[in-house]
């Protein structure tokens, strides 16, 4: 890319940045909900009593867990490995590998 | 009897163990299942915590799942912050560690996008440079400029089509994951992070930013990895997402 | 971020909430009876973005009382001086009306286990908590309350009561005591104990913060009952009775609704702080 190249395409960015409505930041905004605000709150709550959450002795051996159903995964097709190809952004379809 | 921490913790996080002698009902009889009210309140309020942390690994798996990954994560991994805002922070590595999900190849990548969209809504605030501040510099001496980024931009690099596989968890009727590799700029505008995709030779381009090179040689970093690489949509991105909050020309302090 | 110091305050003695940000825009419009709002200090320690935006603009116009789940002042390894530095600088920016945190320890070893975990009652634990706390005044620079909590078990190894243990903390390091009715309520159930005798017991002059929440009901190995401090609900009829008696002898406190789990909209929680508003007003006429 020639300078001057680039400096075109810094004045357009420049350009585009100054026609875009500048917003002025404050709490009560509306937030877009990811899920980002509430994760991970600490609080001073007691949680599921006497109830086995905590106390099955067979959830905590790593290599005896097994996936039992696989919530949106299976709707998206994706294939089981990437390819270092697609980075280049090829749209060609490639064989679907469907998670077992 | 004493009962020391050491024995009270490492009975909590293992129920193989017995309740520690020594812990009472009140009259004297043994505690039995009242112990499990604190085994049941660490595993399930870390195990909630790892959910909400994770909303979208949470959907992809399905809540048995999560559950399970959590109960085996936090006695992997137990939390070594008291913060858990901050809680998860190695959840992407054990992912990636799990054979079970070898063929879910994109999951400790999604993790990585989720935990940096958390990361950026309490990164601190900064103000940024006025876009007609970047105006009354010019261009060409813009391009020998150094940007200083916000503390609320992240960058997460990856194989898969992360930004696509969150966004079909996230949004009503968005469209299924293209396969292709995608890098995903986080900015935050305001309050809340906002993941974009960037092009081909963007992700090269915020890197050498990132590195506190300048405007130009960050633009031929990008150039270097896609001949095809355009720096004015990225630019444009980081100046309206609020993410250059200072300039500094070569040779001085930003 | 020190940028900003509204004037200390004390909490008033009128009803408060446990803020949750979900009732950012329903709180600081329509606040009712609640006068007054709570924060988990662990939850505001981030570098900025929104949580502390919305702090700011509640403390500009509420007290805040800073309550802190994290510290593991019960805990038998010295304080964690980086998490006791976040809180100085947390209350160096809020200067909040009060500070507070719990007869308990949550991290051991390094790890931390998001749970408020039980101690035994004795000469050494006191004094190791005591220490503990005097750590935290001079850290924070201002006195701080200590709760009591909710207890599950009980150690054999105990040789002192609650309210006494409490009181001889209060004593000796100067600082307050946060009474949580509900966590007494819940610990004489499922200890076995008379709860008006633990409030007549209790350093009532020393209290400057009251607690109310919810508790779920499971039993234990015999069928006893064995309450759950679960905050997930309304507070129970026989925890306002004992809110009344406990008011009737302290006089007028601050006292806070804390609901925490299963969180309600605004108005079922205002409601709840409406109630304190009138256990106070009745604990505060004449007889």
């Amino acid at each position: 890319m020639s300078n001057t190249v680039k400096t075109l395409a810094v004045a357009s960015a420049v350009a585009a940045a100054l026609s875009a409505q500048a917003t002025v930041a404050n709490a009560q905004a509306k937030e877009k909900c990811y899920g980002v605000a509430l994760a991970g709150q600490n609080d001073c709550a007691a949680g599921p009593g006497t109830t086995c959450a905590g106390t099955s002795k067979v959830d905590y051996q790593g290599n005896s867990w097994t996936l039992v159903e696989a919530g949106t995964c299976e709707e998206m097709e994706l294939p089981a490995a990437a390819d270092g190809s697609a980075r280049k952004g090829s749209l060609a379809p490639l064989e679907r590998d469907l998670p077992a | 009897m004493t009962v020391p921490q050491d024995l009270f913790a490492a009975a909590l996080l293992d129920p193989a163990r017995p309740v520690p002698e020594g812990l009472t009902d009140g009259a004297g009889r043994a505690a039995g299942r009242r112990f499990d009210v604190y085994r049941n309140n660490v595993v399930v309020s870390l195990s909630e915590a790892l959910a909400t942390g994770f909303p979208v690994i949470a959907r992809l798996l399905g809540p048995q799942n999560m559950a399970g990954l959590a109960r085996l994560y936090l006695r992997a991994h137990p939390p070594t912050s008291r913060l858990m805002i901050h809680h998860g922070t190695d959840f992407p590595a054990f992912l990636a560690g799990m054979p079970q999900l070898a063929h879910l190849g994109y999951l400790p990548d999604v993790a990585r996008l989720e935990l940096a969209l958390r990361r950026s809504y309490h990164a601190a605030d900064a103000a940024p440079v006025a876009a007609e501040r970047l105006a009354g510099v010019g261009p060409e001496r813009l391009l020998a400029c150094r940007l200083g980024l916000a503390p609320a931009l992240r960058l997460v690099r990856s194989d898969w089509p992360i930004f696509d596989i969150w966004r079909f968890n996230t949004e009503n009727g968005a469209p299924k994951p293209r396969h292709e590799a995608q890098d995903v700029l986080i900015l935050r505008p305001e309050f809340d992070p906002e993941p974009h995709v960037l092009p081909p030779g963007g992700a090269e381009f915020v890197a050498a930013l990132q590195a506190g090179q300048t405007l130009g040689a960050a633009g031929d970093a990008g150039l270097a990895a896609d001949p095809a690489f355009d720096l004015a949509a990225p630019l444009a991105l980081l100046i309206q997402g609020a993410a250059v909050i200072s300039l500094a020309e070569e040779g001085q302090d930003r | 971020m020190l940028d900003f110091a509204p004037p200390r305050d004390p909490l008033p003695a009128a009803p408060g909430v446990g803020y949750k940000p979900q009732h950012f825009a329903a709180a600081t419009g329509d606040p009712g009876a609640v006068r007054w709002f709570e924060i988990h200090a662990e939850n505001y320690m981030g570098d900025g973005g929104r949580p502390l935006a919305q702090l700011r603009h509640l403390a500009e116009r509420f007290p805040i009382s800073v309550h802190g789940v994290g510290l593991s002042i019960g805990g038998e390894d010295p304080l964690d001086e980086a998490h006791l530095d976040r809180l100085r600088h947390l209350c160096a920016w809020l200067q909040p009306a009060s500070f507070s945190e719990h007869l308990a320890w949550s991290s051991h070893g390094g790890s931390y286990y998001n749970d408020l975990l039980p101690l035994p009652y004795t000469d050494a634990s006191l004094a190791r908590i005591a220490d503990h706390i005097d750590r935290v005044q001079e850290a924070l620079q201002r006195p701080m309350l200590l709760e009591n909590p909710s207890s599950y078990l009980a150690f054999a190894e105990s040789t002192w009561s609650e309210p006494d243990f409490l009181s001889e903390l209060a004593r000796r390091t100067g600082c307050g005591l946060l009474l949580d009715v509900n966590n007494v309520f819940v610990s004489a159930t499922n200890l076995g104990f008379e709860p008006r005798a633990y409030i007549d017991a209790f350093a009532l002059a020393r209290v400057g913060e009251i607690h109310l929440g919810g508790h779920d009901r499971q039993s234990d190995d015999h069928g006893a009952p064995l309450l759950i401090d679960d905050h997930g609900r309304a507070v129970a009829d026989p925890v306002w009775e004992l809110l009344g008696y406990t008011l009737a002898r302290s006089g007028p406190k601050p006292v806070l609704i804390e609901w925490d789990t299963d969180v309600p909209g605004w108005p079922v929680l205002e409601a709840e702080a409406a109630r304190a508003e009138a256990v106070l007003a009745r604990a505060a006429a004449p007889a």
